[in-house]
């Protein structure tokens, strides 16, 4: 068996998404190539070279790869795809628009967010909102699936020495361009990488008032979150938001302040290892899922947890 | 311009869902039925695009068992023109969607095909994407925000990172993504008139698709319950048992 994993990057850094593939593929068995497909991202193939248990390295530079357009990466991976036995991509934006694209032209069916190998032709995956796990079972010769991260250990980034190929670049399909990016900028961790994560929901009741959680957010070293509901009212960005259909989530804390806990919301967070809720309401649903829960009005309880927090830092 | 729109037959967003005892599927008898929520916007955006004069028709497409006559019907209710129902009572994955799409698409030709960015009931996310694949048009996933620029169309993508601008030619595929738009409530005297609006049966074989799964799932089972923990009384034994207990801060 032979594994091709799509990388995750943005042409200067490998992302982390990629490592929680590469041990997908691992589980699977055979040898693991990484393509790394962008415009002048040499860096990002030297990194993916040293994970460990990638044997090869293939690389695709060309201005029309820079913005990782889903028509000119797929017909990329598709003159690829021939010699490998699986085709996988993190379950990321990227990867879930670019891999059922490679699928269809492959004539072969897509598995949408592996949360497991069971053996190189059957795995489990999430269906409605995570409420049901489905083992599944592929018969296509070449198996194309994107992969859930937090599923999945990271692979170790160095350690790896993987050779490093170019691959001639397939002609622009000219179906599609780049126009340009609204990125959010932050210092916080990301989301899908972070350790702790406070998330807020409508009961914040404004934008602004998302000042006392990433208060709380810096003292902790945490990411920020958000449902649908704060996104929709355009307190927070989109990708704060965290659910079925946002942003799958596992850190090791999360705190939910202000957030019923609706299935869409669990979906995205109920693998967290520790869940506290803050609510007002203590018959909100996402006590249910809380190990510790707190009923209280956020506008007093956040503010406190701040100042406890800092009396912990200074009894050390 | 013509749009066609994608619509499907799912259980209701409000529903928990379980699974059968016998791990064969979900419990689906009794269950409410709704037409998927990212195709609702699907549809709200084309007949938005329409009062906006910037398209003539709207044909409404389902695939599905017979009932998604319903879910046709509420997409005419919202301002679709004409309902296609691809009838079968075959399991349909997404792979056989697309063809039978595509299949659609070339009898229809539309300059434009909107879906949802995937259906709440297998979460696969892909129909658009595959469809976008064997038609070779170009395709905006996740969209935001649809605004036709000479001949291209923009299109503003949720991403990981944010929000990403693609120029599109047409004809194209579009996935609609949560803010696209809010779906109008349908009205009542809009129901009576979907119901003399034209709709169409096919079959798969009338499009000459095989629609055969390629996957086939070996059992469905739900995921270990976590146990819900304790109440605090206070912030502060909040944080000493995050400390002292969780050992997380
Ligand atoms: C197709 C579809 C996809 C969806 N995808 C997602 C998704 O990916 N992610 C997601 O999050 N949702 C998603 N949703 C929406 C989901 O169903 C809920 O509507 C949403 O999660 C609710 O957000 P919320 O908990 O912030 O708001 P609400 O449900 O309104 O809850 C607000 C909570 O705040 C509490 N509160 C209010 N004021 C205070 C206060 N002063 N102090 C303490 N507590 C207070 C209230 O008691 C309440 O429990 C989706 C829905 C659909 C239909």
């Amino acid at each position: 068996m032979s594994i091709l994993v799509i990388a995750e990057h943005d042409n200067a850094v490998l992302k982390a998404a990629t490592l929680n593939t590469v041990t997908a593929a691992t589980q699977i068995g055979g040898d693991i190539t990484v393509l790394v497909a962008g415009h002048g991202c040499g860096a990002v193939a030297q990194a993916a070279a040293q994970i460990v248990g990638v044997k090869l390295v293939l690389v695709a530079d060309a201005p029309h790869y820079a913005h990782q357009l889903a028509e000119n990466v797929a017909a990329l991976v598709v003159t690829l795809a021939g010699g490998y036995s699986h085709i996988l991509a993190p379950a990321t934006a990227t990867g879930k628009n670019t891999l059922p694209r490679v699928a269809a032209l492959l004539d072969v069916a897509q598995l949408s967010d592996v949360i497991k190998v069971e053996s190189p032709d059957t795995f489990v995956r999430p269906i409605y909102a995570g409420n049901v796990l489905a083992t599944i079972q592929s018969s296509d010769k070449i198996k194309v699936m994107t992969v859930r991260g937090t599923a999945f250990p990271a692979a170790a980034t160095t350690g790896g020495s993987a050779s490093v190929e170019t691959v001639p670049a397939v002609a622009d399909a000219g179906l599609s361009s780049f126009v340009g990016q609204q990125l959010t900028k932050s210092d916080r961790p990301e989301l899908t990488a972070a350790r702790i994560i406070v998330s807020g929901g409508r009961g914040m009741g404004d934008g602004a008032n998302f000042k006392l959680l990433e208060d709380v957010a810096d003292k902790l070293g945490a990411a920020v979150g958000a449902s649908r509901a704060a996104v929709d009212a355009g307190y927070v960005p989109n990708d704060y938001q965290v659910g079925q259909t946002g942003k799958v989530v596992a850190p090791e804390l999360y705190v939910a302040v202000g957030i019923s806990g609706a299935i869409q919301h669990l979906a995205g967070m109920k693998d967290s290892k520790v869940i506290v809720a803050i609510n007002k309401d203590e018959e909100a649903p996402i006590f249910q899922v809380a190990d510790y829960g707190l009923v209280a009005d956020l506008f007093v309880a956040v503010p406190e947890l701040s100042k406890e927090l800092d009396r912990l830092k200074a009894a050390g | 311009m013509k749009i066609l729109v994608a619509v499907k037959r799912v259980v209701d967003y409000n529903v928990k869902v379980r699974a059968k005892a016998d791990g064969t599927g979900v419990e689906t008898a009794n269950v409410k039925m709704s037409m998927n929520p990212f195709d609702e916007i699907a549809v709200e955006e084309a007949v938005r695009l329409q009062e906006a004069g910037k398209a003539k028709e709207i044909v409404a497409v389902s695939l599905g068992v017979a009932a998604c006559q319903d879910t046709i019907r509420t997409a005419l209710a919202m301002g679709a023109d004409r309902g296609v129902l691809v009838e079968t009572d075959a399991e349909l994955q997404p792979l056989a969607v697309a063809k039978l799409l595509k299949a659609v698409a070339d009898q229809e030709k539309p300059d434009l095909i909107i879906l949802g960015k995937q259906a709440i009931d297998d979460d696969a996310n892909q129909t658009g994407q595959m469809l976008a694949a064997l038609l070779g048009w170009a395709q905006g996933t996740f969209a935001s925000k649809l605004e036709f620029v000479a001949d291209a169309l923009n299109v503003t993508r949720e991403v990981d990172g944010g929000l990403e601008t693609v120029a599109l030619k047409l004809p194209a595929v579009i996935t609609a993504d949560l803010r696209l738009n809010e779906p109008r409530f349908v009205k009542l005297p809009n129901i009576m008139k979907a119901k003399k609006k034209p709709l169409a049966v096919l079959k798969p074989t009338d499009l000459g698709v095989d629609v055969t799964p390629r996957l086939v799932t070996l059992k469905v089972q739900e995921p270990p319950k976590r146990q819900a923990g304790v109440k605090v009384d206070s912030v502060t034994t909040l944080v000493d048992k995050l400390h002292n207990e969780a050992h997380v801060i």
